[in-house]
């Protein structure tokens, strides 16, 4: 039976691991392919890496940071944060991701997904939507969420998943980095709409919490900060699921 | 020191692969040359992305047919993820003809309740082989195409929802696995060490 994924995220800006509280105030929590190795080790099923610098010059650090930790470890590996063509998509399995994550780009310009998706596979794209609650549902937002795009989310997962993303990361923008537990309204919309691995993110406080999204039936929950702060283990999460009798690794 | 060519023709990455068979002892060759391919002791042929892609790049290159002589040769060779695939007589994705080195076709995964398979599932091995000794009972997948688990060359199988794939195959000296070595952990280093120890006889 296929397992349900623990993904722990590392947020990485200026070569060290940073978490924030909705995406500010950023904290240092150490170097990034530490933190990957150690996490590995801990039995983490898949590693998200999300760069949060801009520009080329940081860009290149992070294809050689990127390859330095693909040639180390030995689970899966996702990359993203600042894609915006298929040149950067190349580079990045190039450096050794596994699977690239495209966010902003993709809603600016939907036809990157297919481009992607025709050239690399499907299995290596993911689409990354950061989605915000509105009155009637939720909306994606861009740029980090300092871009509305007046785009129903659900709507654009779909489209997404027409053009070839071959998994959705989606993260509640109102629980990312606050521990309030995920948004699970905005998972059961999801699953019932879409066919494809979704992974839940933003808003983990405790293991209860990730066995409750899993419990729906997202294939991988993604959490940063009950890692980075060293409240719990990815292990301590995995048992704690195992006794919801979620199939764990 | 066991040597083994991972076969490069442009569309995979192969430096993880690389990384975890250097971690298993052995000395890598990273080779696009279709003399040094045929002429190779061991082949790994790695693969990301569609079939046809993989196989049209293949025959352009002229490594088809270098691995075709590898195999002629009876050397062992390992194919991993789309380098299992285009193992086989035909691709259903774009359609294509592969290397007909194991009988059998390549399907889009049906009875999944969600596509690419991706993840971490189990592999339960069929028949005895050398390379069924130290299987890992789970490794990560990545793929929505498959050989079912009817195939005259399956070796182990992996079930996912109402399917059931072939995750391992071999038959003579040429071999597969559907999941990532390179990417599973400890148990696919095993694998991996198995392979490079295997003298390509079933």
């Amino acid at each position: 039976m296929l397992r349900r994924r623990i993904i722990p995220c590392l947020d990485v800006s200026g070569g060290r691991v940073v978490k924030g509280v909705e995406f500010v105030n950023l904290r240092d929590c150490g170097e990034p392919v530490d933190a990957a190795l150690r996490y590995a080790a801990q039995g983490a099923d898949e590693l998200c890496w999300l760069n949060i610098t801009a520009g080329e010059e940081a860009w290149d650090e992070l294809l050689t940071q990127v390859a330095d930790a693909g040639t180390r470890i030995d689970v899966p590996l996702t990359v993203g944060g600042g894609v915006s063509d298929e040149p950067h998509v190349r580079d990045l399995l190039g450096a050794g991701a596994d699977k690239v994550s495209i966010n902003s780009a993709a809603l600016d310009r939907p036809g990157l997904v297919t481009e992607c998706a025709e050239r690399h596979g499907s299995q290596c794209i993911v689409v990354a939507i950061d989605a915000r609650r509105t009155a009637s549902g939720w909306e994606a937002v861009a740029s980090g969420g300092r871009r509305t795009t007046g785009r129903d989310a659900v709507e654009w997962a779909q489209e997404a998943v027409e053009r070839g993303a071959g998994e959705l990361l989606v993260t509640s923008m109102d629980s990312d980095g606050t521990q309030r537990g995920y948004a699970l309204d905005l998972y059961e919309r999801l699953l019932a709409a879409v066919d494809v691995p979704i992974i839940a993110s933003g808003g983990a406080s405790s293991p209860e919490d990730i066995a409750d999204v899993l419990a729906l039936g997202v294939s991988a929950a993604l959490a940063a900060s009950i890692f980075h702060d060293g409240l719990h283990t990815v292990e301590e999460v995995k048992q704690t699921c195992r006794k919801r009798n979620l199939p764990m690794r | 020191m066991t040597t083994v060519t991972v076969v490069d023709y442009g569309g995979g990455n192969v430096r993880s692969l690389c990384a975890a068979l250097e971690r298993c002892g052995a000395e890598v060759t990273v080779s696009s040359d279709p003399t040094v391919v045929s002429a190779s002791d061991r082949l790994m042929l790695a693969g990301q992305g569609a079939a046809g892609t993989t196989m049209r790049a293949l025959e352009a290159t002229g490594l088809a047919e270098a691995l075709r002589e590898a195999a002629a040769r009876r050397i062992p060779l390992l194919g991993v993820c789309v380098g299992l695939q285009v193992l086989f007589e035909r691709s259903e994705e774009d359609d294509c003809a592969c290397l007909g080195l194991l009988q059998g076709s390549v399907q889009r995964i049906d009875g999944a309740e969600r596509l690419p398979h991706l993840g971490w599932n189990d592999i339960e091995p069929l028949a005895e082989h050398p390379l069924t000794i130290d299987l890992p009972t789970v490794a990560y997948f990545a793929h929505s195409y498959a050989v079912t688990a009817d195939v005259p060359s399956a070796l182990a199988v992996t079930g996912i929802d109402a399917a059931t794939i072939a995750s391992v195959v071999g038959g003579g000296s040429v071999a597969g696995v559907q999941f990532h070595p390179e990417r599973s952990s400890e148990g696919g280093r095993q694998f991996l060490q198995r392979f490079l120890a295997w003298d390509g006889i079933a």
